[in-house]
């Protein structure tokens, strides 16, 4: 059963913001985004891809550290804490073991409940408009694809220009 | 390749100029039909120079385009670049949509877990 249709803005030129309504109250809400237990359970990419390893230190300056996996392929990414104010806000940095966009984005959760639905708010802040509209074009897995096929027809180039003398 | 990097700087394009809430407005002006210059500046305490200025940028990111009437030179709006940044926000939209749909099931277990314990807990309290 689902509570709300997700809202994405390209707001500004560097930050995207997501919503999404929960028909939970917002300590839950707060929990399934900052326990591993919980998180596992949601938060990993569509065809395959698994939240192997989390670790979070909850903490203003804390670190946290995930790794997303599909067969052999492993994805890494982490960040710090910086503002943790339980069940209400939480600011982290994010930054890809392999980023496919510049610099390390900052991300600002908000837990806001009224009547029992807990409204979240997604606020990803990026370096750069490249960066934010990088990541527009290709969330996640989707960029670590991109990767792997823009390599392939860079072969698929090569092959065909030494082919073709 | 060279056609995603093509696609990008139109995306590019596309998102800064919409970033500015009058150039979003002139859109929505033209979105019900074409309009000249004096007509489009008419609504904002603005200069024309000011509005030009926002056109042209409207015009680069190929948002809108001339009509080819000479003398009043109407704006009119061009939907194909809009379209295709929508279509980017809907399938980045879809990403999230896919992973909340498992955080809804997640927290309706969460849910019936909560509840038992609050009781157990007054059991054990009595």
């Amino acid at each position: 059963m689902s509570s709300g249709k997700v809202t994405v803005e390209a707001k500004g030129e560097r930050e995207l913001v997501i919503t999404r309504a929960f028909n939970a109250p917002k300590d839950l809400v707060f929990q399934a985004h900052t326990e591993c237990r919980h998180l596992k359970r949601w938060m990993f990419g569509p065809d395959g891809w698994s939240l192997d390893v989390c670790e979070i230190d909850l903490n203003v300056g804390g670190k946290y550290r995930w790794v997303w996996k599909k067969g052999e392929i492993e994805m890494g990414a982490g960040g710090e804490y910086r503002v943790v104010s339980r069940a209400d806000r939480v600011v982290c940095t994010e930054q890809f073991d392999n980023p496919w966009y510049a610099g390390e984005a900052v991300s600002t959760l908000t837990f806001d409940e009224s009547g029992g639905v807990t409204t979240l708010t997604n606020t990803m802040l990026y370096v750069s408009k490249e960066a934010r509209d990088t990541v527009l074009q290709s969330p996640m897995e989707e960029g670590l694809t991109l990767g792997y096929d823009r390599l392939e027809s860079l072969l698929d180039e090569s092959a065909a220009a030494a082919g073709g003398e | 390749m060279r056609y995603l990097s093509t696609q990008s700087r139109q995306l590019d394009a596309t998102f800064a100029a919409l970033a500015d809430p009058t150039r979003r407005a002139i859109l929505a002006r033209l979105a019900s039909g074409e309009a000249s210059v004096n007509d489009l500046a008419k609504p904002f305490k603005m200069s024309q120079p000011a509005i030009s200025k926002h056109l042209r940028v409207l015009e680069n990111a190929g948002l809108i385009s001339k009509s080819l009437d000479k003398q009043r030179r109407p704006r009119r709006i061009e939907a194909a670049p809009l379209k295709v940044a929508n279509e980017w926000i809907e399938r980045y939209r879809q990403f999230w949509e896919v992973r909340y749909d498992h955080l809804d099931l997640l927290l309706e277990e969460m849910m019936i877990e909560a509840k038992p314990k609050t009781k157990r807990r007054r059991k054990e309290n009595e």
